[in-house]
């Protein structure tokens, strides 16, 4: 007889519905700034950056339960980050030669 | 005899503990996420690349791409990201049930069943969308070899090359298509990855307050996907 396994949801439960509004608003800012509002391209490519990885965040840190996860686990998500960002530069700088 | 306690001892043992402190399940997924993390960097890096390096400019945002129909799609699959967290906190409670009367409500409360079918529902939709967005698009002439001779693309193309980015066409399309492609393919595979567990595990009730690890690992895997359109939608369509 084996011993299913429990998924650990031992901490408060995140307002879901707060994260969907968030995430619906920033879209909505989103596609705004690109096409209606009057702000310098280096300025409008800077911000919206910015929100999609805010956006990127909250579904990583909420629904993915990031932000409950043991260290241990938010590791293995946070290793090939730096992988990506070398890899990325090391292709730049390649193309800059 | 001597067979039986070779299988036992070969078996791994359940739950398995890892260095990682969870159910090996959900650390696989997690694992494979981190190797997807960087397949989709090496996209993305490329297009940044291919895009910024060269001397012809890309086409302006919107002018060839329809931005108000994946505007919807991101509304799908955010939708769809919500309705899959409300599937694992309905069966972390206990509700395998689809909807129920709550005293003193006017809503249904939605169990499992429901958020469930809600995500498959907004997967399929994302999929139906993008499938119309790439029928049009080669319909006006955008093909992943850029825009077609003799199409309604590439006559707007020859009478404003700067806006639709006529010097550049080819590396657009092919960017475009491998990227938002792959990306379709990740939302295909979960989709039906979905439609398994529901006729499987999640009608039949198998799943319980106990044990929902298979809901848990597919939800990763969903919101995973949810994050990189978060990132595509920005670097494609706006940018």
């Amino acid at each position: 007889m084996t011993t299913p396994a429990q998924p650990t949801a031992t901490h408060v439960r995140p307002n879901y519905m707060l994260i969907w509004l968030y995430l619906f608003v920033m879209t909505i800012a989103e596609v705004l700034l690109a096409f209606e509002l009057p702000v310098s391209r280096n300025l409008k490519l800077i911000l919206l950056l910015v929100m999609a990885i805010w956006k990127a965040m909250l579904v990583a840190l909420y629904f993915m339960h990031l932000k409950f996860e043991r260290w241990r686990l938010r590791v293995i998500f946070l290793v090939p980050l730096p992988l990506a960002a070398i890899l990325v530069t090391a292709v730049i700088m390649e193309k800059l030669r | 005899m001597q067979t039986q306690t070779m299988t036992d001892a070969m078996r791994p043992p359940f739950p398995a503990e890892t260095g990682a402190g969870v159910y090996s399940n959900k650390l696989g997924m997690w694992v494979f996420l981190a190797s997807d993390v960087m397949f989709f960097t090496a996209l993305i890096g490329s297009y940044i690349v291919l895009r910024f390096g060269m001397s012809s400019p890309w086409a302006q945002p919107g002018a060839v791409l329809n931005v108000p129909l994946t505007g919807l799609n991101t509304f799908l699959l955010i939708c769809s990201s919500v309705s899959m967290v409300k599937a694992y906190a309905a069966i972390a409670d206990g509700k395998k049930y689809f909807l129920r009367k709550v005293p003193g409500k006017t809503l249904q409360d939605g169990g499992l069943k429901f958020w469930m079918l809600i995500t498959i529902i907004c997967g399929a939709g994302f999929v139906g969308v993008q499938m119309v967005e790439y029928i049009k698009l080669v319909g006006h002439g955008f093909t992943p070899a850029g825009f077609r001779e003799g199409s309604l693309l590439a006559e707007h193309a020859l009478a404003d090359p700067v806006k639709y980015g006529a010097g550049a066409a080819g590396m657009y399309g092919s960017t475009f298509f491998t990227m938002t492609g792959f990306h379709g393919f990740h939302v295909t595979c979960g989709v039906i990855s979905m439609l398994y567990l529901y006729f499987t595990k999640v009608l039949p009730e198998k799943y319980s307050a106990q044990d929902y690890r298979g809901i848990e690992v597919i939800g990763l895997y969903w919101h995973f996907v949810d994050l990189v359109w978060i990132i595509l939608f920005t670097i494609v369509y706006l940018i």
